[in-house]
C-alpha cells in the first residue's frame, strides 16, 4: 500500500551521482534551493529544467519510479497552478468566459510557480534517493563543523538526522502491518464517508505511537549499553573523499549561476 | 467456505527497483472445515501467502476464490468487507494492534465492524475471553498494563469474537511460554472440532503440524514444494532436513534409534503412545 513511497528512500543502484561525496550533493540541494529564485522566464527556466533533467539522467533512478512516487505531490502542483490562473490578474485578458477570466500573467506565474516546485522536489528527492543515511548524516556533520563555534550542537543534530531517516522505512513497514490487522478487523481505510475514514486513523495511529515510542527506548538503551557518550573525540570508520566528480558538479553549480544571472529578465 | 488459490503469484513493490517476488506458481485448495498446517523456512512466503487467504493482498497474478468472491489480478475489488468477516487472520505479534482504553472495547471493535450490535458484541467479548483462558475481570483494564502473553490472549479474543467461519494463524504461539502454548494450541483445535471452523496454521513447530493438521504444505521459496497428510510429509525426513526444516520428536527419536541400534521401523510413529507401541513390537520381533 505504502509502497510507493519514496520519501527518505534510498536506491542502492551503481551510479555517477551515486558515487559522488555526500558534501556536495548537500551543497548542491543548498545551493540549488537558492539559485532557482534567479529564474524568471521561459529561457532560464529551461536551463534549470536541463540541469534537472541531466542529473537525474546520470542517477539512473527509474523514472517511472520516480513519477508514481511522486504522484501525490503532483496534486499539490496542480492546486497551485489552478489557484494562479484564477486569481492572478496580471497582463493581458487571454479568454472569459462568465465569471471566469484567464490572465496572460496567471498562466505565467501558475507555470513558473510548478516548475519551481518540481524542481525543487526533484532535486531534494534526488539527494535521499542516491545517498544513504549514513552518508548523509557524515557529510552534515562535517559541513556544520564550523559552526560548533557558535554553541550549534552539530553531532546531536547529525545524529537525531540519521535516526530519523533510519526509521522512515521501519515506521513505514509498521503502518502497513497495523493497517492490515485492522482491516482483518473489518476497518476500511480507503473508502466509506469522510468521516468514517478518519474515525479509522484512530486504531492505526494508537498502535503507531505505541511502538515508536518503545522504539525509541529501546534505542536508547541499546546505545548506552553500547557505551554511547556523545560525540566528543569520535572517529570515524568511513572517511568522506572529494573527488574530481564533486569539484565538477560544483563547477557546473557556478557556470549555470551565471547563466541565469546573464539571461535572466 | 472453500478458499481455492489457483496461480497465484505476487510480487512485492510492483515496478519499482525494489521488485521482489514474494510468491509463485502457487495452487492451494482449503476444504471446508479442514485443517491446514504451512510450515517453510523464514522467507519461504508464508505469511505473505496468509494474507491472500482474506484479500488483503491481490495476487499480481492468478486468481484466488474464497467462497463465491473471485479475486483476480488487476481487477478493483469492492466491498470487501463481507470476506474479511468470514475470515479472520491472527497475525504474527497480534499484540500490536490492540489500540482502545478497555479490552472489552478492543475485543467489541471487530464484530462491531462488522455490524453486530453492541450488546451482542458484549457477549461476544466475554465469550471469547473464556475461550482464551482469561477472567472477566479485565475486561475493564487497559491493554497497555497487561504482561505480552496476556495482550496476546486478548488479541486472540478480538478475533475470535467475530466469529469466522475460517480461522487464518500466523504462528499464533510464538513467544509464550509452554503451558500457554499448549492452551491456545488446543483451544484452537477445540474449536476446529466443535464448530468446524477451517483452520490454517503457519508454525514452526512440527509438533503441533503433525498433532492438529489433516494436511500440510511445505513452502519453499515462494511456491508449494509439498502437500500431503502428516504421515506422508514426515515419512520422508531426509528431504525436510535438507530444507532446513524438522521433524517432530516422535520421529528423530525413531530415527535415532535405527542409527543406533541398526534396527528398522516399518512406519512413522506422529504421538508418544504410537512409538511406544510401535517400539515394542519392533523389540519384542528382535527378542524371538
Ligand atoms: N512489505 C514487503 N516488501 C518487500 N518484500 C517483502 C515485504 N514483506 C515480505 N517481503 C519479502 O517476501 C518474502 C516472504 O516474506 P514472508 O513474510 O511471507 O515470509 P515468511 O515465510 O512469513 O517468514 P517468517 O517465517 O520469518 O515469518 C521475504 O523474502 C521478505 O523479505
Ligand atoms: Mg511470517
Amino acid at each position: 500500500m505504502l509502497d510507493k513511497m519514496i520519501l527518505g528512500r534510498y536506491v542502492p543502484v551503481d551510479s555517477t551521482v551515486h558515487k559522488l561525496d555526500p558534501r556536495s550533493k548537500l551543497l548542491l540541494v543548498f545551493l540549488f534551493v537558492c539559485i532557482i529564485f534567479l529564474a524568471n522566464n521561459l529561457v532560464t527556466y529551461g536551463l534549470v529544467g536541463l540541469f534537472t533533467l541531466l542529473l537525474l539522467m546520470l542517477s539512473k533512478i527509474p523514472i517511472r519510479f520516480l513519477y508514481n512516487g511522486l504522484k501525490p505531490i503532483l496534486f499539490l502542483i496542480v492546486f497551485t497552478f489552478i489557484l494562479h490562473i484564477l486569481f492572478t490578474k496580471e497582463g493581458e485578458l487571454l479568454y472569459k468566459l462568465g465569471w471566469l477570466e484567464i490572465y496572460d500573467g496567471g498562466l505565467r506565474q501558475g507555470l513558473f510557480i510548478s516548475l519551481r516546485f518540481t524542481f525543487l522536489i526533484l532535486v531534494t528527492s534526488l539527494l535521499t534517493l542516491t545517498t544513504n543515511p549514513i552518508s548523509i548524516t557524515d557529510g552534515m556533520e562535517t559541513l556544520l563543523h564550523p559552526f560548533k563555534k557558535w554553541k550549534l550542537p552539530v553531532h546531536e543534530l547529525s545524529l537525531m538526522m540519521s535516526i530519523a531517516l533510519r526509521f522512515i522505512p521501519t515506521l513505514m513497514e509498521e503502518t502497513d502491518k497495523i493497517m492490515k490487522a485492522q482491516m482483518a478487523r473489518g476497518v476500511d481505510f480507503t473508502s466509506g464517508p469522510l468521516k468514517e475514514r478518519i474515525k479509522a486513523i484512530i486504531p492505526l495511529l494508537v498502535p503507531l505511537f505505541v511502538s515508536a515510542f518503545k522504539r525509541a527506548e529501546e534505542l536508547a538503551i541499546a546505545m548506552e549499553a553500547r557505551g554511547y557518550r556523545g560525540g566528543e573525540g569520535r572517529t570515524k570508520y568511513r572517511q568522506l573523499k572529494w573527488q574530481t566528480a564533486d569539484t565538477l558538479l560544483m563547477l557546473s553549480l557556478v557556470v549555470l549561476t551565471i547563466f541565469l544571472v546573464l539571461l535572466r529578465s | 467456505m472453500r478458499i481455492t488459490l489457483q496461480d497465484v503469484e505476487y510480487r512485492y513493490q510492483i515496478n519499482t527497483p525494489f521488485e521482489h517476488l514474494a510468491l509463485h506458481d502457487v495452487n492451494i485448495d482449503i476444504e471446508p472445515g479442514s485443517y491446514t498446517a504451512i510450515i517453510g523456512h523464514t522467507g519461504s512466503g508464508k505469511s505473505t501467502l496468509l494474507q491472500h487467504f482474506n484479500a488483503l493482498l491481490k495476487p499480481t497474478k492468478g486468481s484466488v476464490t474464497i467462497g463465491d468472491r473471485r479475486i483476480e489480478s488487476g481487477r478493483k475489488e469492492k466491498e470487501l468487507r463481507g470476506i474479511r468477516s468470514n475470515v479472520g487472520i491472527v497475525f504474527q505479534f497480534p499484540e500490536h494492534q490492540l489500540f482502545e482504553e478497555t479490552v472489552e472495547k478492543d475485543i467489541c471493535f471487530g464484530p462491531m465492524n462488522f455490524g453486530a450490535s453492541e450488546k451482542d458484541a458484549k457477549d461476544r467479548a466475554r465469550k471469547a475471553l473464556k475461550q482464551v483462558g482469561m477472567a472477566e475481570e479485565i475486561l475493564e483494564k487497559s491493554p497497555f498494563d497487561l504482561s505480552g502473553g496476556q495482550m496476546r490472549r486478548v488479541a486472540i479474543a478480538g478475533v475470535l469474537a467475530m466469529e469466522p467461519d475460517v480461522l487464518v494463524l500466523d504462528e499464533p504461539t510464538a513467544g509464550l511460554d509452554p503451558r500457554g502454548r499448549m492452551e491456545i494450541m488446543d483451544m484452537f483445535y477445540q474449536l476446529h472440532k466443535e464448530r468446524g471452523i477451517s483452520t490454517i496454521l503457519v508454525t514452526h513447530s512440527m509438533e503441533d503440524a503433525a498433532r492438529y493438521a489433516d494436511e500440510i504444505i511445505i513452502m519453499h521459496r515462494g511456491t508449494v514444494f509439498k502437500k500431503g497428510t502428516p504421515l506422508d510429509i514426515f515419512s520422508q525426513p531426509e528431504q525436510l532436513l535438507e530444507l532446513g526444516l524438522d521433524v517432530p520428536d516422535t520421529v528423530r527419536f525413531q530415527l535415532k534409534l535405527q542409527k543406533e541400534l541398526g534396527i528398522r521401523f516399518e512406519r512413522i510413529c506422529l504421538s508418544v503412545d504410537d512409538l511406544v507401541s510401535e517400539v515394542k513390537t519392533v523389540m519384542g520381533r528382535g527378542n524371538q
